[in-house]
């Protein structure tokens, strides 16, 4: 496969420092045609709007369209200032700082993205509920009874950003890190030089320079959390995915609720093109290659044990007491959850996430450097639309992929009846291939995101210097890109792996017949309101998922000291 | 010098790659066979697999099952039209058999078993789709701070008397939807509103969580009557959970509206797609669903009451009491569905 990719590339880049204009042309017509055909289910979406609104969307407009808006973008705000708060704080501190645990925690603050936000919303009104852990040993410590104390309700508004806040914060972590640490110490040492406080180096360089990280990260979280539906609707907030919901469930009008979901691109976009338009003409690549180890400096006293606390409090929130308690409903409360079936599940779900991971970062990888080599206003048009995907309930995609699909199978048969007289059935729908287009269409943000914030930290020059000393663009991708932004591609690997591990919607409607995954196994008993037997299959879809994390982190931990010995040559 | 020699595309896992699309693709399309039938069900797996693991085991026909959500799998089977491979669909609703019907992906069925089975009001009036099980919807209240004397009907949940005393889920759920669907197809439609709005402003509390929920807070004293499913209250008495239990324990059942028209039900129900290619088995598996045998098992594994008449209903079923179902023929549930919804929104019940 690789020879064939290699011949049928070879001729795009033969020894041409710039690729001529029918080379050019066929290498953007295939990426435009991939990203619009990965764009098919949001442009399904933004078509809606050219239907006519019926009776239905004044309904919507006039009792429920201002509660969506307003409890949305609080919901947003929200979890936009926690995951910042939280996410670029404790990546700065695993990657500068020597402290007491810090090792562990460069791998577990993963760990809260391996968790359902819905399933950690169950564990959470568990923990917290009336009849629960804490506030039952509250009301025997004081001894109080109902009603004679404050207590805050975890279904709440704020209790929604809380949950998903502490979920989505690795996304941020995990950006930031890969950013900080690909940052070369001496523009933070210049900077210490020329007078910076320690404070001051971070907010004028570090943060600026890894600007692009944090917001693709931020940007990841707040997608999520607009197409988040178990959260908000255990914790009976109505946002725009349950009015979605509610729409096509609820009225069984399906080109209101698209159109509603339209409303809610509308929203993302207006929210990236601030960012980019805040964000100028800057350019976030470093322009010395002199990069020096970095020497964590240990910290000593209370900034010692404030670290840990630091990083140890998003772990405990995020991850520890969701999985004790999911711990204490398998083995206190479960009946018979590990059965013969369940070594399958488990086999369904890595497959399908390695399969959907590789193939994302591929095809993110093509996009992304496609952009850059060729970096024209119709392909960042087109990439950027196939990446908002991620933004939609995944009911939503999984229904713009099986649509369109199916309609295709359903020609082809068709013609085939009509000139052969005989039927080929659904050659696609039904199968796991479609299962994993509607992954790549959801995820491929994630992936593109990841990778276009390592591919941005590559000087340009460093491509017009390779290629003039003879390298291909293929060349200069895999000696120069791959190695510089190594961390960012495994970043992406790992992302989409554990995304598609926990993703429900589209798995639930897309899968073939008798396959069933964890996340699907775990939203079935969770549906039927049995916590208890929920904890089996949750707590496997984060053992499962905890595997990748720990080993990607080494080796992106080690992809600094390559560096540095690749900075010696 | 491979293209790409970094490790995480290495020459190995590339041709591994190759082999897996290959094998992506060439997915085993499934055929029609006679020993076959396959089943869309918005029953959750656990609560229908056991069943049909009977059924093969009987008959030596293999049934094959997707489960999802009822409007998901509605989408499925529209959009893969006449070649879906789908034979059965099976909901928890009779409003979506009903959206299923109107979406004319299910054809008539025409079995004098389940005729003689299932009584008029719980299958469609042309034959499209048949009820399973009986899932009913009674109010309870909190056994030693509320005098049942006090409780009438669903409409009387609107009274000042039940003022900031009543929890009930939120109007997104579709068993709020079919209750207040049935009073439409009694009462006008300001009615509704009107008593909606009542019922909103008793609420104890927002509407949030599943029906469990609403049972563990009227236990810990949130509120004093509650809405919810008789299945979720039978789970949580003989669960393992003991605070769940405990809280179940303080509740009983109220059978509302026993002078007229009788309380609320719903039943889960089947239909054969019109694009059913196993007819034989498939009218074989839906007549094995509806018997006695599988009847009994609904109420067993999920305290659902049996459809049809001469059942023997036994342990918990039996000391929640003889009840009078509401007799509305189920299909207009899903007829005013929409308009239920709308009305509910009207009324502000979130």
């Amino acid at each position: 496969m690789e020879s064939i990719l290699r011949r049928s590339l070879w001729w795009l880049s033969a020894n041409n420092i710039k690729m001529n204009w029918r080379q050019g042309f066929s290498w953007r017509l295939f990426i435009c045609v991939l990203a619009l055909f990965l764009a098919v289910p949001v442009l399904t979406i933004v078509f809606s709007l050219l239907l006519p609104m019926n009776a239905n969307w004044e309904h919507v407009a006039s009792y429920l369209l201002s509660d969506y808006i307003w409890n949305s973008l609080l919901l947003m705000v929200g979890v936009a200032l926690g995951v910042t708060l939280i996410g670029v704080s404790t990546a700065w501190l695993t990657t500068m700082y020597e402290f007491p645990g810090r090792a562990i925690f460069a791998w577990a603050l993963l760990l809260p993205l391996a968790m359902p936000a819905y399933i950690v919303a169950y564990t959470y009104t568990g923990i917290l509920d009336y009849a629960g852990p804490v506030q039952t040993s509250l009301r025997q410590l004081f001894d109080w009874g109902y009603g004679s104390y404050w207590f805050p309700d975890i279904r709440s508004l704020g209790g929604a950003v809380f949950v998903l806040t502490f979920v989505l914060f690795p996304y941020v972590y995990m950006l930031a890190r890969a950013a900080f640490i690909e940052q070369s110490i001496c523009v933070l040492e210049v900077s210490r030089s020329l007078g910076c406080t320690a404070w001051q180096s971070i907010w004028r360089v570090a943060l600026p320079l890894a600007r692009p990280a944090i917001v693709a990260g931020v940007s990841l979280a707040l997608m999520e959390t607009m197409a988040d539906y178990g959260t908000v609707q255990y914790f009976g907030i109505s946002t725009f995915t349950t009015g979605i919901f509610r729409v096509w469930f609820g009225m069984g009008d399906v080109s209101t609720a698209s159109q509603l979901a339209a409303v809610l691109l509308f929203f993302v976009v207006t929210l990236l093109l601030l960012e980019r338009f805040s964000r100028h003409k800057a350019r976030f690549h470093h322009t010395s290659h002199r990069y020096s180890e970095l020497k964590r400096r240990t910290l000593i006293g209370w900034r010692r044990w404030s670290a840990v606390s630091v990083c140890a409090l998003p772990l405990l929130l995020g991850f520890v007491f969701p999985a004790l308690q999911l711990l204490y409903w398998a083995v206190t409360t479960a009946e018979s959850s590990f059965d013969h079936s369940f070594l399958l599940l488990v086999w369904h779900s890595l497959y399908l996430a390695t399969i959907t991971a590789l193939a994302g970062v591929i095809v993110a990888v093509t996009f992304a450097y496609g952009k850059r080599l060729l970096g024209s206003s119709a392909i960042n048009a087109v990439v950027r639309l196939s990446g908002l995907g991620y933004a939609i309930p995944g009911i939503v995609i999984a229904v713009g992929i099986m649509v369109p699909v199916a309609w295709f199978d359903n020609t082809v048969d068709t013609f085939a009846r009509e000139t052969f007289s005989k039927s080929t059935g659904l050659i696609l729908s039904g199968s796991l291939f479609v299962l994993v287009l509607a992954y790549l269409v959801r995820f491929l943000s994630i992936s593109l995101q990841t990778v276009e914030s390592g591919l941005e930290k590559v000087k340009p020059t460093m491509d017009d210097v390779a290629r003039t000393l003879g390298y291909t663009p293929l060349q200069v991708l895999r000696r120069i890109h791959f190695p510089i932004m190594k961390g960012s591609l495994l970043t992406a690997l790992l992302l989409v792996f554990v995304d598609v591990l926990k993703e429900l919607p589209a798995t639930l409607i897309l899968r073939p017949f008798n396959y069933n995954t964890l996340a699907v196994r775990a939203y079935e008993l969770a549906a039927d309101e049995r916590l208890a037997d929920v904890g089996a299959p949750a707590l496997m879809i984060v053992l499962v998922g905890i595997i990748p994390v720990i080993l990607l982190t080494r080796v992106i931990d080690r992809v600094r000291v390559s560096k540095t010995s690749a900075s010696g040559s | 010098m491979t293209l790409f020699a970094s490790k995480f595309a290495s020459k190995r896992s590339a041709s591994w790659l190759a082999v897996i699309a290959t094998a992506l693709t060439l997915s085993p399309i499934l055929h029609a066979s006679e020993k076959e039938v396959n089943l869309y069900s918005a029953r959750k797996e656990q609560l229908i697999k056991p069943a049909l693991d009977k059924f093969t085991e009987k008959t030596g026909i293999t049934v094959n099952l997707v489960t999802g959500k009822a409007d998901a799998l509605l989408t499925r089977l529209k959009s893969e039209g006449k070649n879906s491979p789908a034979d059965l669909f099976i909901t928890v609703d009779a409003g979506r058999l009903y959206r299923a019907k109107q979406a004319g992906v299910l054809q008539k069925f025409e079995s004098e078993t389940l005729n003689a089975v299932i009584p008029e009001n719980f299958r469609d009036p042309e034959g499209y789709w048949f009820g399973l099980s009986m899932r009913a919807r009674p109010i309870f209240y909190v056994k030693d701070r509320v005098d049942p004397k006090l409780l009438s009907s669903y409409e009387a949940l609107a009274d000042d008397h039940w003022a900031k005393k009543i929890c009930i889920r939120s109007s997104s759920n579709i068993y709020n939807q079919s209750l207040v669907a049935s009073m439409l197809a009694r009462t006008g439609e300001t009615d509704v509103e009107s008593w909606a709005k009542g019922l909103v402003s008793n609420m104890a509390r927002s509407p949030k969580g599943g029906d469990r929920d609403q049972l563990k807070a009227a236990a810990a004293g949130q509120c004093d009557v509650a809405v919810a499913n008789t299945y979720y209250y039978g789970a949580m008495l003989t669960g393992k959970d003991a605070e769940q239990k405990a809280a179940a324990e303080k509740m009983a059942i109220f059978w509302p509206n026993q002078s007229d028209r009788g309380a609320h039900v719903n039943v889960s129900g089947i239909g054969l797609t019109a694009a059913a290619k196993n007819i034989e088995a498939a009218k074989a598996l839906a007549e094995f669903l509806a018997s006695p045998e599988t009847q009994q098992w609904y109420a067993e594994v999920n305290f659902e009451y049996p459809v049809g008449k001469g059942v023997e209903i036994s342990g918990v079923l039996k000391q929640w009491g003889d009840f009078k179902a509401d007799s509305i023929n189920l299909a207009e549930l899903g007829e005013n569905n929409a308009s239920a919804v709308k009305v509910m929104d009207r009324a502000g019940w979130k």
